[in-house]
């Protein structure tokens, strides 16, 4: 009797549960498994994957890499990198030219162009944005300060003044030439925002975007999602190509690839290494490769001792397998590096050796160094993935074990993220693993920025110094002539090669995944993307 | 009652300044540096204390600590320091997000837990019993990490019947009036989103449920076991009522005490722990705030984002005491 009973309960459960069921997958979202190519009436809405949610959509105000994805579709700079690489192109400024002492740069701005709510871009606008990244204080524009030496008034400030001269020429007049200024004012941080939307919204701005970009700002959900739509008034013809583009944060990198193989998301950023095969084999999808700009190493104190000794330095950089460790760790998809910089970057000195894994080299230079038998230190592990090291934990073991081999004995260590790097900063750590993303593709950002002597307590984490590698790098600072700046880098990486402050390890190729239908995607070595060209076949 | 309730709510007020006051030391004590974090890596050593003081984070911790009581006896839970947005501003619509994600995971595991709990113990050392009692210990065990991953590979990879990642469908989303989704598409007249809205649902209420599910099934099964064994049960049955209503009226009534103190920490556990479930399957809930908060060292953020959760805790207990009184009127408060 009871039985029954049960048995008739469990057989209601089961009814209940398969109604629900049926009734949410007869709910509409067909077009999760999207087909948005072919039917010309739908709409066409990429959603793009990615780890993190922007912090702010005013790109002067921010730091971060996820802002700035946004931004770049919103936005547009008065001049832009090249589609996969960093050189200069025309953009809101459709030619310039530089006085030849390099202290006066004139734009000639496009016309017609309109920002989103309807008012004009002119050069009174890209005033407008200068001066108030110019009166900035404190740190409201951190990468105005950091790329031009600070804000007005400044003894570094490099911005002498910027004036419209008429309705579409502006002229820049710099206090002391600075070579990498057109790639400066090609960063995402110097887009031009509609004065009128800045004055109105205020502090807000951050929150309601208005720029001349392919793409409107519509919608933020915090932690979810951004949604950006088509610019109908666009200046370039037939562009942008798609109606909408939806950024999604899907922190875990795996769960973010599930949801790409399901359909729910078109594009994913953020492509774990070993998964980039999963990817390939699978006919709906296909793999993109972010042109490499980037440096992973190991970063070896050069004020703790024994570090202090270049002979130890030299033989901890024979010691490392760092061939196996890219096969092993970036499965492959990065290259070996010898130089602090990637060879994307114009200066790279391509006739530096780099030093070959030969143990036995090693113990002899820690012979000669006065260590036949080794000595003990720490090993700092990054805990987090980084797009130049995907994996910390896993490359220190490798490390240990290299220097095993040597008669080093490395104690691995590591800290929270953010305890690491400030640590790390302090000069705390023996050896550490870290790395860096080059912000505008030139050397200075890379060689002066990590290895001189100005920036120690600052990026320059190794402790680093060396006077004659300081002069050429001030020297380079302020040459405009391209040729003879890259002669000045290429002996920057000798001398930085001989005094080895660091192992070099990769320079890593980030990994997208995406539909297999999507085309005219080109990732960008800054790893921010223009999506005005995307579209489904 | 009424002075009951009063008394608890009095006894909050310095039960959560506490908090604070712990809260606040403990992430100060953390090494790392809020500006260091908010500018990166790129940071220089200027830029990094300009930041500082803009922050006010040179002030003594007590200026600080009183500056913040002072903000939040005057309703201002703070700015966060990383996006600038005050945190009364955005806090609800995460933790609308994590307590419809909640509150749907809670009622699968009560219905199901209490459920299986009950059948168990009514089987006693049956296969049912075996079963559910293995994959109870299963459940408890499983990583969430790994279960979510593997819900995702199973139902939205190889079936493909159900979302992975988020609350909705975002080429076609839903418009937030209370924020709880499946309330909202009723608002706005959207029914036809009600099957994507609970779709989405699925596998991280499953992810979410898996452990409450487990505890509770276990703890109705030995509190319904220490039950049937009374006199007053077997008198029921003895005077040949039907084993049905002596097991889900009779004695359920009275296993069901210790079953709910166990369901409401659980949902308390859950507001907090739903950080795994939220990361992996890209849910915008509260726990995913605050553990963002806390890799950026988001002071205002961690402080205000756990004083509420708190709060909620500290309010399904008491609400659960309340309902001690209502199941067994034995229970008084005054």
């Amino acid at each position: 009797m009871s039985k029954k009973k049960l048995w008739s309960l469990a057989v209601l459960l089961v009814l209940t549960l398969s109604t629900i069921l049926a009734a949410c997958s007869s709910g509409d979202d067909d077009n999760a498994n999207g087909d948005n190519g072919g039917d010309s009436s739908k709409p066409k809405i990429l959603v793009f994957g990615r780890g993190g949610d922007s912090v702010s959509l005013d790109p002067a105000t921010v730091t971060d890499g996820e802002s700035f994805k946004v931004t770049k579709n919103v936005f547009e700079t008065l001049v832009n990198f090249g589609d996969q690489d960093t050189e200069i192109h025309p953009g809101l400024a459709k030619e310039w030219e530089a006085s030849d002492d390099g202290l006066t740069y004139t734009f000639t701005l496009n016309e017609g162009i309109k920002f989103h709510d309807g008012t004009d871009f002119n050069a009174d606008a890209v005033v407008f944005n200068f001066d108030r990244w110019a009166n900035g204080s404190g740190e409201d524009f951190y990468y105005y300060s950091s790329m031009f030496g600070g804000y007005k008034g400044d003894e570094g400030h490099v911005i002498d003044s910027v004036t419209a001269d008429g309705d579409y020429k502006v002229v820049f007049k710099l206090k002391r030439p600075q070579a990498p200024f057109l790639k400066n004012i090609a960063m995402s941080p110097f887009a031009i925002a509609s004065p009128a939307a800045v004055e109105e919204k205020g502090e807000a701005f951050g929150d309601n975007p208005v720029g001349t970009g392919p793409f409107k700002f519509v919608e933020w959900k915090r932690n979810d999602s951004i949604t950006i739509e088509k610019n109908e008034d666009y200046w370039q013809d037939g562009l942008p190509k798609l109606d909408k583009v939806i950024f999604r944060s899907i922190p875990d990198n795996s769960a973010r690839l599930n949801a790409l193989t399901t359909g729910e998301i078109d594009l994913a950023d953020g492509v774990n290494p070993a998964d980039g095969a999963t990817v390939e084999s699978n006919d709906e999808l296909q793999l993109f490769e972010r042109p490499s700009m980037n440096v992973g190493y190991l970063g070896l104190t050069s004020t703790r001792p024994p570090f202090d000794n270049k002979l130890v330095r030299q033989a901890i950089n024979h010691a490392i397998d760092k061939q196996a460790i890219v096969d092993a760790f970036f499965e492959g998809r990065a290259e070996v590096a010898k130089n602090p910089m990637p060879p994307v970057i114009g200066g790279y000195n391509d006739d530096i050796p780099g030093y070959d894994y030969d143990p036995a080299k090693a113990k002899e230079l820690l012979a000669e160094a006065g260590f036949p038998d080794g000595f003990e230190m720490d090993l700092w592990a990054m805990p987090v993935p980084r797009p130049y090291m995907p994996d910390g934990q896993k490359v220190a073991e490798a490390m240990q074990k290299n220097l095993a081999d040597v008669g080093i004995k490395a104690n691995i260590v590591s800290y929270e993220w953010a305890t690491y790097l400030e640590k790390a900063r302090n000069g705390e750590a023996d050896a550490f693993l870290l790395g860096w993303t080059g912000d505008n593709g030139d050397a200075d950002n890379f060689i002066y920025v990590l290895l001189d002597k100005d920036n120690i307590g600052s990026n320059n984490y190794s402790y680093y110094s060396n006077d004659e590698l300081h002069d050429i790098l001030i020297e380079a600072q302020s040459t405009v002539d391209e040729d003879a700046r890259n002669d000045l880098y290429m002996q920057a990486q000798e001398i930085i090669f001989d005094d080895a402050p660091w192992v070099p390890i990769a320079h890593s190729t980030p990994l997208l995944a995406g539909r297999a239908d999507i085309t005219g995607f080109l990732p960008h070595p800054t790893g921010s993307d223009k999506l005005e060209t995307v579209d489904f076949e | 009652m009424l002075h009951y309730i009063g008394r608890r709510l009095l006894q909050l007020i310095p039960v959560l300044l506490g908090m604070t006051f712990v809260v606040f030391m403990i992430i100060r004590a953390i090494p790392g540096d809020p500006a260091q974090v908010i500018l990166g890596q790129q940071a220089t050593k200027e830029a990094i204390e300009s930041l500082r003081a803009k922050l006010g984070l040179d002030n003594p911790w007590y200026v600080q600590y009183f500056d913040y009581l002072k903000g939040l006896f005057t309703g201002d839970l703070g700015e966060s320091l990383r996006t600038k947005v005050p945190v009364q501003d955005e806090i609800w619509q995460y933790l609308s997000a994590t307590l419809e994600l909640s509150l749907f995971a809670i009622i699968i595991a009560v219905i199901i837990g209490v459920n299986a709990g009950i059948i168990s113990a009514w089987f006693q050392n049956s296969w049912f019993d075996y079963t559910a009692m293995i994959l109870a210990l299963v459940g408890v065990s499983m990583p969430i990490f790994w279960l979510g991953l593997m819900l995702q590979w199973v139902f939205g990879i190889q079936l493909d019947i159900l979302p992975t990642t988020g609350r909705e469908e975002v080429r076609d989303p839903v418009q937030a009036v209370t924020g709880l989704y499946v309330i909202d598409i009723f608002m706005t007249g959207r029914l036809d989103q009600l099957g994507t809205v609970l779709k989405h649902l699925v596998l991280p209420g499953i992810a979410l449920a898996t452990i409450p599910m487990a505890i509770i099934a276990r703890m109705t099964r030995s509190s319904m076991l220490e039950v049937m064994r009374s006199d007053y049960v077997r008198t029921a049955r003895a005077k040949g009522q039907k084993m049905f209503w002596v097991v889900y009226k009779h004695a359920l009534k009275n296993a069901i005490i210790p079953v709910l103190t166990v369901i409401g920490l659980q949902m308390g556990l859950l507001l907090g722990g739903a950080i795994l479930t939220e990361t992996i399957f890209g849910w915008p809930g509260i726990g995913r705030y605050i553990y963002e908060a806390i890799n950026f060292r988001d002071y205002p953020v961690i402080q205000s984002g756990i004083l509420v959760v708190a709060f909620i805790f500290v309010m399904i207990n008491l609400l659960i005491d309340l309902l001690y009184s209502l199941i067994d009127p034995r229970i008084k408060y005054d």
